[in-house]
């Protein structure tokens, strides 16, 4: 069985999967028609695997936000497959770079979604950090309602005490989810608004308590700081804690995206990342190099701007999302 | 980090070419690749970056480059000129309606800062061009938007024109302008939702918006981080809207900004301002050229070498090097030396304009005491002619009496000698090896 065939496959088992997948198709359109509409735009014209070719193709790739240094060790992989197995047409040459893309995905821990990592009979701790504008918020409101319809007992705390009416848009949240919001004032320590929510969780037998935090640049050493501070709280009240922290990107964020990953994780230990705004015309690739690189996986997606809009991360439908065209092009 | 500088990326190249009597074609193929990766990683679109490498190989090709002695640098010089001229000139006027109140609307995306910039923006035109803008908030959607720009409107005592989430953005709009006219404010900014660009009914709202209003000003208010998609945004904002400028925000931040030459490039607006931090004075006219210089990640090397250039004389400097080659370097030389260097302007600057600088821990937030230098010159100041020749003759009374005549302390004088001692050890370092290896010497410590 092609490669292409086991990946459709996986798709035709069950509705359920059927299901997610048409939602990542459906939220990723823009970015599927123009990322494979340009793979195949390279192949039509390019009859001849060349260098010229290859060069072409890196651009194709760079333009989805797949990190340079990512895109130059597939290419590299794909010249070393092109000589290996003698390959001159560039019809051919398509199966090989959707396989050596996905492999990217995969690493070697293969067919894994990954999910949140949330305690029985404990209380769950859950950090979600970021540089300004990517969308934590709305996320923090959408995991809660999400968590909240798993029959989970959630509890937020308004960490963010520095943004005006940050405080205001989790309390809207909050009431959507119809979930509690623990908050002091604005400008009031993050740290102590965090160990207020930590008690209150407690007191009230929660099951997850999510801490959302204000912006900051990740060279701003000083708001780093802050959170390591936050983050250290947390351990000290909760044995185990916090059980995820997750990253919160913006699927529209270029190569900076990676030096959000590398700081935000020295300061906090990033367990996961959730990747907002793919339902533009953002590629997302950046998930290619964050994974390839620094190996932390993603946990969420941002489709849309409805609370069911956040998707746990399906690697298999990330990519057949991704590369649907190919796919069905491709029905041998 | 992944990134580098493009004066980095050029080295390795540069040293082979630099072994070579002339530079091939090959050779301008490296680099431009090289020129390719740097503006990639930058996050310039890379349909930008072709037509610009198209541009710079033509040029490189050409006698520019292959006849000068020093084809590295003549390669960043020649892409740093194509980028500045992309970008064009500083433009950051705002315009002034015939008719009060001049009305400015804010769009943008999700997230790329259009409430907090909306409140930087009235910050400056009250404080730099002593206006009265009223805000108005017209973003519905996002829970606590309009309590985020009232919260702005309280810090900065300003009136904020809002009708709550249930209103219609269009009618909230023209009813502030309305609302502007009876209370004299001459300005009117307009806050809207962040939507994006392929949200088609969203896109219409603002459309009516406008036809409603008339603004003077659109802004598009852009993420300075945003990678490839800067291109599609820019692109269908300005042909669905007409945009009059741009504001780059969180330009604070340690991304290059390849996103700034992309929209310039597909627009042709200008971008106008942009945003340089958490507070609502961080908000400062957009440098082209500086950005230029950031997105290839080098620094202002060219402007610190021609700072160089007018403030060394050429000839002293021959002399230098050839002091510095037989050790022969004295206290005289170092204040001349020190002389030179003041004259190029703060020490602060220069060091910001050394490329890697930045990076570097330690001198990334030290302030650089120009009133040690001052001490400095005062001890060199205090030693008799002899002493400034042969620091060897230095001892416990001499150095009291110098102590003495600099208003300094004998400890002070100390580290001084002992700071001489180790530059003359290293300039003999540095001129040794350069020996060795051919090729022209060093000249500067500092360059």
């Amino acid at each position: 069985m092609s490669f292409m065939e086991k990946l459709k496959n996986k798709f035709k088992q069950n509705e359920e999967t059927e299901e997610v997948s048409a939602k990542y198709k459906e939220g990723m359109e823009k970015t599927r028609n123009s990322f494979s509409g340009k793979i195949n735009d390279l192949i039509a014209r390019y009859r001849k695997v060349d260098e010229d070719f290859f060069e072409e193709l890196e651009e194709v790739l760079i333009s989805a936000d797949v990190g340079v240094m990512t895109v130059m060790d597939l290419v590299e992989g794909l010249k070393m497959e092109v000589k290996r197995q003698n390959i001159k047409d560039t019809k051919e040459v398509k199966d090989v770079i959707s396989e050596k893309l996905v492999e990217i995905y995969y690493g070697d821990d293969d067919e894994q979604i990954e999910e949140l990592r949330i305690e029985e009979d404990q209380l769950s701790v859950i950090l979600v950090v970021g540089v300004n504008g990517v969308g934590k918020t709305t996320s923090i409101g959408k995991l809660a309602h999400k968590l909240k319809q798993d029959g989970k007992n959630v509890v937020l705390a308004a960490g963010d005490t520095f943004r005006a009416g940050a405080i205001e848009q989790l309390d809207v949240w909050g009431e959507r989810a119809n979930v509690d919001v623990i908050k002091q004032s604005a400008g009031s320590d993050p740290a102590a608004v965090i160990f207020d929510g930590i008690n209150a969780a407690k007191s009230r037998n929660a099951d997850v308590l999510i801490c959302d935090t204000a912006g900051r640049l990740q060279n701003k050493v000083n708001l780093m700081n802050e959170l390591s501070k936050v983050k250290r709280v947390i351990e000290r009240e909760v044995p185990g804690a916090p059980h995820e922290v997750l990253l919160v990107l913006d699927g529209t964020t270029g190569q900076n995206a990676m030096s959000q990953a590398k700081t935000f994780s020295d300061a906090t230990d990033v367990t996961g990342i959730v990747l907002t705004k793919l339902d533009g015309t953002a590629k997302g690739g950046i998930v290619l190099a964050i994974r390839n690189e620094l190996n932390i996986p993603v946990k969420y997606v941002g489709l849309g701007e409805k609370v069911e809009d956040l998707q746990e991360f399906n690697a298999h439908a990330f990519v057949y999302g991704l590369f649907a065209d190919l796919l069905e092009e491709n029905p041998e | 980090m992944a990134f580098e500088g493009l004066a980095d990326r050029l080295q390795s190249t540069m040293k082979k070419i630099k072994g070579k009597g002339k530079v091939s074609e090959q050779d301008v193929k490296e680099m431009t690749r090289e020129v390719r990766l740097a503006l990639l990683e930058a996050d310039v679109n890379f349909k930008v970056v072709k037509d610009l490498i198209k541009r710079i190989k033509e040029r490189a090709v050409g006698q520019e480059v292959m006849e000068s002695l020093t084809p590295g640098q003549q390669v960043i010089k020649v892409v740093k000129e194509e980028l500045t001229e992309l970008m064009g000139g500083e433009q950051s006027k705002i315009a002034v309606a015939d008719r009060s109140p001049t009305v400015i609307m804010m769009v943008g995306l999700q997230g790329a800062g259009k409430t907090t910039t909306t409140g930087k923006l009235a910050n400056h035109l009250r404080k730099q061009h002593n206006r009265s803008p009223l805000l108005a908030a017209c973003d519905v959607y996002r829970p606590a938007a309009i309590e985020q720009l009232e919260t702005l409107g309280q810090q900065l005592d300003m009136p904020v024109f809002s009708k709550g989430t249930e209103a219609n953005p269009v009618d909230i709009a023209s009813e502030a302008v309305q609302q502007a006219k009876a209370d004299h404010n001459d300005y009117v900014i307009i806050d809207t939702a962040g939507r994006l660009h392929v949200d088609t009914d969203l896109m219409d709202e603002l459309q009516q918006v406008k036809s409603s209003v008339k603004p003077d000003e659109i802004f598009l208010v852009v993420d300075a981080m945003t990678g490839q998609d800067a291109v599609n945004v820019a692109e269908s904002f300005n042909e669905q809207l007409d945009l009059s400028g741009v504001v780059l925000t969180k330009l604070d931040g340690d991304t290059r900004g390849g996103a700034a030459l992309s929209i310039k490039a597909v627009t042709d607006k200008p971008i106008k301002f942009a945003g340089t931090g958490e507070k609502l004075d961080g908000f400062e006219a957009f440098h082209p050229e500086r950005m230029a210089s950031r997105i290839l990640g080098m620094g202002d090397v060219l402007s610190l070498i021609e700072k160089a250039q007018t403030n060394v004389d050429e000839k002293q400097a021959k002399e230098l090097e050839q002091k510095m080659r037989t050790a022969s370097f004295t206290f005289d030389d170092f204040l001349e030396q020190m002389g030179q260097v003041k004259e190029m302007g703060p020490l602060e600057d220069l060091m910001g304009m050394i490329p890697g600088a930045s990076k570097m821990k330690g001198l990334k937030n030290a302030q650089i005491d120009e009133k040690q230098l001052v001490y400095v010159e005062a001890i060199i100041q205090s030693m008799t002619k002899k002493e400034r020749q042969e620091p060897s003759i230095m001892n416990a009374s001499r150095k009291k009496r110098i102590a003495k005549g600099s208003g300094t302390s004998v400890s002070q004088v100390n580290r001084l000698l002992k700071q001489f001692d180790e530059m003359k050890k290293m300039m003999k370092q540095m001129t040794g090896a350069q020996k060795g290896k051919k090729g022209k010497g060093m000249k500067f410590p500092f360059m």
